[in-house]
């Protein structure tokens, strides 16, 4: 059997070409893999070769999605590669929504069996997960020893056309798909089984879980801005300089409130950003660049809206916890609904 | 977060340079951002001048909380 081609996607970091302060490079290309490319290699026992390996900063993908898909197409075109493998990206959002969206274009536009590999929080799991194979991983980078063989097998699999199994046997992420399979026992029987576990109280598994649209109808909308106090939230990490609450650069495990009423602009001596996924140095020399007090301020002395509420709420959105996430955002929500708030402004990094 | 804001009956609006991520979380307003780190500024402008773009992106977002929508919308 020949060797089989492989187009391989990663970012900066496990590109090796730097950490956040690289976040923004465009994609660029290296002939050849990566660390991580030579691990698939080897789990393959060099069935596979990754022939090259294509990089792009975390920032500029996610910020140009449009632009860099079209890009990596025609660098996959170009090697005429058998397989296209991006990741993993464990729990990184930027990088997972990028892993997405890169194997679902070469997929589509090209019919090139396409694989990736993230952590079921990842935004970019909703991304693509109907239209190509996603491996399930753990949060972090430690679990690379488990998943690449799961990448590597199951892209084997696809490459073979032997039939694939079930998700959970597998390890991807479930697509929506329905396939017949013959049952040993007739559907009225399992059914009945399943309602007697559930009537103990035992654990079963249903054949048709129902899809959760967790969608919130909109509020009823502001009627009269130039009378509504509005509050200021970010997820981006601002906070007094030494960061008095000790609010973690990762998976936060708080939200903080600061006041700020005697406050006109966020200056890099007082405030600093608590944030561990980006780089900090725009925010570190002007916070208002994430939390826009200054220019808040402004639009409440024009009277565009009446008043900007006493405190300002924050906390870190950086691989933190969807529940922990939604918590934070319902408790802050009741706060300033309390206080009489009538509409907030969210920024987010 | 800005959805479970949204859940207790108040109008929020996310600014953020990631859009698809934003509509995959299902937040309900939408205002583009800048970019990741500086989602409400722009290092390479004059003070000045980035001053007044933030100001823009505040005035987007401060409609959007004024606008009566069915379902997600990103505002320009």
């Amino acid at each position: 059997m020949g060797r089989i081609k492989v187009v391989h996607y990663l970012n900066q970091f496990f590109g090796q070409i730097g950490g956040e302060d690289k976040a923004g490079i465009p994609p660029q290309l290296k002939e050849g893999p990566t660390p991580v490319g030579q691990l698939i290699q080897k789990e393959s026992g060099d069935h596979l070769e990754v022939v090259r390996t294509i990089i792009c900063g975390d920032n500029y993908a996610a910020e140009h999605l449009e632009e860099v898909a079209p890009a990596v197409l025609k660098w996959v075109e170009e090697v005429q590669p058998n397989l296209f493998l991006a990741g993993p990206a464990f729990a990184a959002g930027r990088y997972g929504m990028a892993c997405s969206v890169m194997c679902k274009t070469v997929h589509q536009k090209l019919g090139l069996p396409a694989l990736t590999a993230m952590h079921s929080s990842n935004p970019g799991v909703d991304e693509a997960r109907k239209e190509i194979y996603i491996i399930e991983t753990g949060d972090s980078t430690l679990d690379m020893k488990r998943v690449i063989p799961k990448m590597v097998g199951l892209a084997q699999k696809i490459l073979d056309k032997v039939p694939i199994g079930m998700p959970q046997q597998e390890g991807y992420f479930p697509r929506g798909v329905r396939i017949n399979v013959r049952a040993e026992k007739r559907g009225s029987k399992r059914a009945v089984e399943m309602l007697l576990k559930k009537l103990r109280g035992e654990t079963f598994e249903t054949e048709l879980p129902l899809p959760q649209f967790d969608r919130v109808v909109p509020a009823p909308p502001i009627r009269d801005l130039a009378k509504a106090v509005i509050a200021l939230v970010t997820e981006g990490g601002i906070v007094p300089r030494g960061n008095p609450d000790r609010i973690e650069a990762h998976n936060a495990s708080k939200y903080c409130k600061y006041f700020i009423r005697d406050l006109n602009d966020l200056t890099g001596g007082e405030y600093q950003t608590a944030h561990g996924g980006y780089d900090p140095v725009y925010a570190n020399d002007d916070p208002d660049r994430v939390l826009p007090l200054d220019a808040t301020r402004l639009l409440e002395k024009e009277g565009v809206f009446a008043k900007l509420y006493d405190y300002y709420y924050v906390t870190v959105g950086n691989v933190t916890a969807v529940a922990s996430a939604a918590r934070y955002g319902r408790e802050i929500g009741e706060h300033l609904l309390r206080d009489g708030v009538q509409g907030v402004i969210l920024t987010s990094t | 977060m800005v959805k479970e804001i949204e859940r207790v009956g108040l109008p929020a609006v996310q600014i953020c340079a990631i859009v698809p991520i934003a509509l995959t979380v299902g937040a309900n307003r939408i205002v583009r951002a800048i970019a990741i780190p500086h989602p409400t500024g722009n290092p390479k402008l004059e003070k000045k001048e980035e001053v007044e773009l933030r100001k823009k992106l505040l005035r987007t977002a401060l409609r959007s909380l004024t606008e009566r929508i069915e379902a997600q919308t990103v505002f320009k």
